[in-house]
């Protein structure tokens, strides 16, 4: 934890392609990548790198078809790469047998999903308890465990409440509970607000902000809100198209996009800030304030 | 017209066939046979050991538990009751004993089948179309063959009834677990679950609505299958039924066929109980 600039995360040159010459398809050949795309291959992750230090909330955010949520599950191989290698904590998850990715899974990485994916047959604890279940543990231990991050995200008392009696933010709670119980150095998020009403997004989001001030895990975090990247991430990746358009601090890349895809996110923020007539200079300055307070608040922690 | 002179027929072949197997396989046949045929027995003797009331009573209480309505709580328990009063109560047992040992041998069978199904595409595209054909074939075609493997009797009953009830608990349970939420299997792989987790954790219980109502399926048809099976000598409900169509005995009949009913009702109000009252908890 001490060194700063430890990457848990290394991705190099990461692919994935959806076509049936997804195995054969030589990717260093640009001209045989384009051969298959006129021939119906779909790449969903195009030559994608990247590395994440320890502690990190790194965003990835881009619009629905862009990539994202295919990038990643394949940090995981939930869904299976084409190419590229991914190193966790320096181990390579792309090389690893069947075996070696379910300990991987158990141990070092959980995901909260967009659709939460909770067993609607288990209750709230027995949800939680579930990643724990599949390693092994005995029943008593679990469920201590399980209870005491029900409490961390506020769900202490519904135990016994099955998922389909709870509200969507309630649901998503057991949902980052489940994760956190797992105690893994990298939390993957999968748009964990979008399907949660604007009140319910902002609060589920100074959540996660209060509990990562205690947790200071490695968060992934992938959304297609800029206000919620600029809320919460450390670093973010705007993807289109299957690449990383721009990637830097948030106030970068709304202060300064490359390209005009980046300029189409950006320029809503910036329709707002005309809105609410504070002008260009105070809404940069709000939003380095708020970046300010964040990284100070990080370094604090540390 | 079919020119006639291309006609060729397989049916002299598959007469030789079954003939042959009969000859070849009796040890195997005869070892299935008794198998059966004791377990039935043993099956028969514990619902003819059970006095009538008792059976009353019990169905009475389960139909309570599981819809707390009064009339609907009495209804299968008096229905049970007009057999007794018609006289076809060991008669009955008889039949419910065929049923229970058909539908036990449909679920070993047909529940893997299903999972097996359920897990690999190449299974399903070759046991599809075989099911297809367990449910158009006329029950009659195959009860010849099953009368020359296994004699007269219950135990040819038990296997054409199988033959009958199996496809609707195989279809219902691949089904029920192909149809399963990805997003819940998905979140299940991402936190480390085998497939065989995967299988026992999410799939099987999520898939659980469906398969009991294959079970429920697959005894219906059990029960109107042994009716028909007491034409190569099962005997129970369907041999009276025999007999009276034989005497043109309407009111018989009736009795006989309203017994038959009743266990049907019966059979369905408490096996689709058991899928509610597995439905609840989850939603």
């Amino acid at each position: 934890m001490g060194r700063q600039d430890f990457n848990l995360v290394e991705v190099e040159r990461l692919w994935k392609v959806y076509h049936k010459t997804e195995k054969t398809l030589n990717l260093s050949d640009p001209e045989a990548v384009e051969k298959a795309e006129a021939a119906g291959a779909v790449i969903a992750v195009r030559d994608v790198s990247f590395q994440i230090k320890r502690g990190e909330v790194f965003v990835i955010m881009g619009l629905s078809g862009s990539g994202k949520s295919t990038l990643i599950r394949c940090l995981t191989r939930l869904i299976e790469p084409s190419a590229g290698v991914i190193r966790v904590a320096g181990k390579e998850v792309t090389s690893m047998d069947a075996e070696e990715l379910t300990a991987f899974r158990r141990g070092e990485a959980a995901m909260v999903f967009q659709h939460y994916g909770l067993l609607p047959h288990r209750n709230v604890l027995e949800n939680v308890a579930f990643g724990l279940k599949l390693r092994g543990l005995a029943h008593e231990l679990r469920e201590a465990r399980a209870q005491e991050a029900l409490r961390q995200v506020g769900l202490a008392g519904w135990e016994k409440k099955y998922p389909h009696q709870l509200s969507g933010g309630m649901q998503q709670r057991v949902g980052i509970a489940r994760a956190l119980v797992q105690d893994t150095d990298l939390l993957l998020m999968d748009e964990p607000f979008s399907g949660l009403d604007p009140l319910i997004r902002r609060e589920m989001q100074d959540e996660l902000i209060r509990l990562q001030k205690e947790w200071q895990k490695t968060i992934v975090f992938v959304t297609h809100d800029l206000g919620e990247a600029l809320r919460l991430g450390d670093r973010m990746a705007v993807m289109g198209a299957g690449v990383f358009v721009q990637v830097g601090r948030p106030q970068d890349i709304v202060m300064h996009p490359t390209d005009e895809y980046v300029q189409r996110f950006v320029q809503d923020e910036q329709r707002i800030a005309q809105l609410l007539d504070k002008g260009r200079v105070s809404w940069v300055r709000s939003i380095e304030a708020h970046a300010s307070a964040r990284t100070g608040k990080v370094a604090a922690g540390r | 017209m079919f020119p006639s002179d291309i006609e060729f027929h397989v049916a002299p072949y598959i007469s030789d066939f079954v003939k042959w197997i009969t000859v070849a396989w009796e040890p195997f046949f005869t070892a299935f046979s008794n198998m059966v045929l004791g377990m039935l027995l043993q099956i028969e003797h514990l619902l003819v050991a059970i006095p009538w009331w008792l059976w009353i009573i019990a169905v009475t209480v389960i139909a309570w538990r599981q819809t707390h309505e009064v009339v609907k709580a009495i209804m299968p328990g008096l229905l049970l009751f007009t057999v007794g009063i018609f006289g076809f109560w060991g008669i009955a047992m008889e039949t419910l004993g065929i049923v229970i040992v058909s539908v036990i041998i449909s679920l070993l069978l047909g529940i893997p089948l299903g999972i097996a199904m359920a897990v690999s595409d190449r299974c399903n595209t070759m046991v599809t179309p075989i099911l297809d054909a367990m449910q158009t074939m006329p029950s009659f075609v195959y009860l010849i063959p099953a009368l020359m493997l296994f004699g007269l009797g219950k135990v040819p009953g038990v296997v054409a009834t199988v033959i009958y009830a199996l496809p609707p608990v195989v279809r219902l349970t691949n089904l029920g677990i192909r149809q399963v939420s990805s997003s819940v299997q998905e979140a299940a792989l991402a936190f480390g679950a085998t497939s065989w987790q995967l299988m026992k954790e999410v799939r099987i219980p999520l898939a659980m609505p469906s398969i009991l109502a294959g079970i429920n399926q697959t005894t219906m048809m059990a029960l109107a299958m042994v009716v028909i099976a007491s034409m190569i000598g099962a005997g129970g409900m369907g041999e009276v039924v025999l007999i009276c169509t034989n005497r043109i005995d309407v009111g018989g009949g009736f009795e006989a066929g309203w017994a038959i009913v009743v266990l049907a009702i019966v059979i369905d109000r408490l096996t689709q109980g058991l899928v509610r009252r597995w439905d609840t908890p989850g939603g």
